[in-house]
């Protein structure tokens, strides 16, 4: 796919979707590594039964960094200029992620054409697990 | 309740080398396939003098120096009862293998609701590099389950 560019994009345009294999144990084990994460919560089940949860449970920036990649498959990260999201619903092992994505505004920011992309994330019932927003700069 | 006299202060800096080892693993971590986050010969071919850190990345100089749930110690809150609420960055400039970040950050506020049922820490965050130069600035709120 082309990398999108100002005069060719609409308001209304979806982003290609990207769906995520469902959430298992390894995933939250590599991403505490990887992110510097190692709040137990996420990798020791004892752990979160004892803090009141079911059993272990992803980190929120694991969520958070599937809708960067979301972002940057449309449009080089380069070009992002803001990510913002807010966290609502906890992602339990065996959610399968999908990240979605819409162009809601066509303005200028810094002197730049950017669009605002709403995005979100919801699991295999539907259930909405973060909302956000996006500034990106086309050219 | 958290102590609300621990609005404005300074949670202290940490420093992270963006290695690209760490790079590859956090790719791998989030399933990332794009060969310019692995791949330094793609990254260049793509305009950036190393491997990129993707756009979450950067917030892991915090969590590494472990200055954020040392915060939360201070404040008397165990990590078992806090989830994320909100995260947000803004981004000035590419984060890039070999570059060293620091980052400094603030309580931006502390308030409630339901009655002090939830709590919530809200953060601010400036990321600069090795040159001088802000890269990013972050955002984040922190839930308490009172």
């Amino acid at each position: 796919m082309a990398a999108p560019s100002f005069n060719t994009v609409q308001v209304g345009d979806s982003l290609p979707d990207l769906v995520l294999p469902p959430v298992d144990r390894t995933m939250l084990a590599l991403f505490a590594g990887a992110s510097g994460d190692h709040n137990p919560a996420h990798i020791d089940i004892d752990v979160a039964r004892a803090s009141g949860m079911p059993d272990v449970f992803a980190q929120g920036m694991l969520g958070m960094a599937w809708l960067g990649r979301l972002l940057t498959d449309w449009a080089p990260q380069s070009q992002l200029r803001k990510f913002d999201v807010r966290f609502a619903g906890i992602t339990h092992l065996g959610n399968a992620i999908s990240c979605t994505g819409q162009v809601v505004e066509k303005l200028e920011h810094n002197g730049e054409p950017c669009v605002r992309v709403e995005i979100s994330s919801a699991n295999q019932f539907g259930q909405v697990k973060i909302v956000g927003a996006a500034l990106i700069a086309l050219p | 309740m958290i102590d609300r006299t621990w609005i404005g202060h300074q949670i202290g800096r940490s420093t992270l080398v963006i290695e690209r080892g760490r790079l590859r693993f956090f790719a791998k971590a989030i399933g990332e396939t794009n060969p310019i986050y692995v791949d330094e010969t793609a990254a260049a071919a793509a305009g950036y003098t190393d491997l990129p850190a993707p756009p979450t990345f950067v917030f892991a100089a915090e969590l590494d120096s472990n200055t954020m749930f040392a915060l939360f110690d201070q404040l008397g809150v165990p990590l078992g009862k806090v989830l994320h609420g909100e995260q947000g960055f803004e981004y000035f400039a590419p984060v890039v293998a070999g570059d060293t970040v620091t980052v400094t950050s603030r309580v931006k506020d502390i308030y409630d609701k339901r009655g002090g049922a939830l709590e919530f820490v809200e953060t601010e965050s400036t990321a600069v590099n090795q040159r001088g130069e802000t890269v990013a600035q972050m955002r984040g709120v922190t839930v308490v389950r009172n």
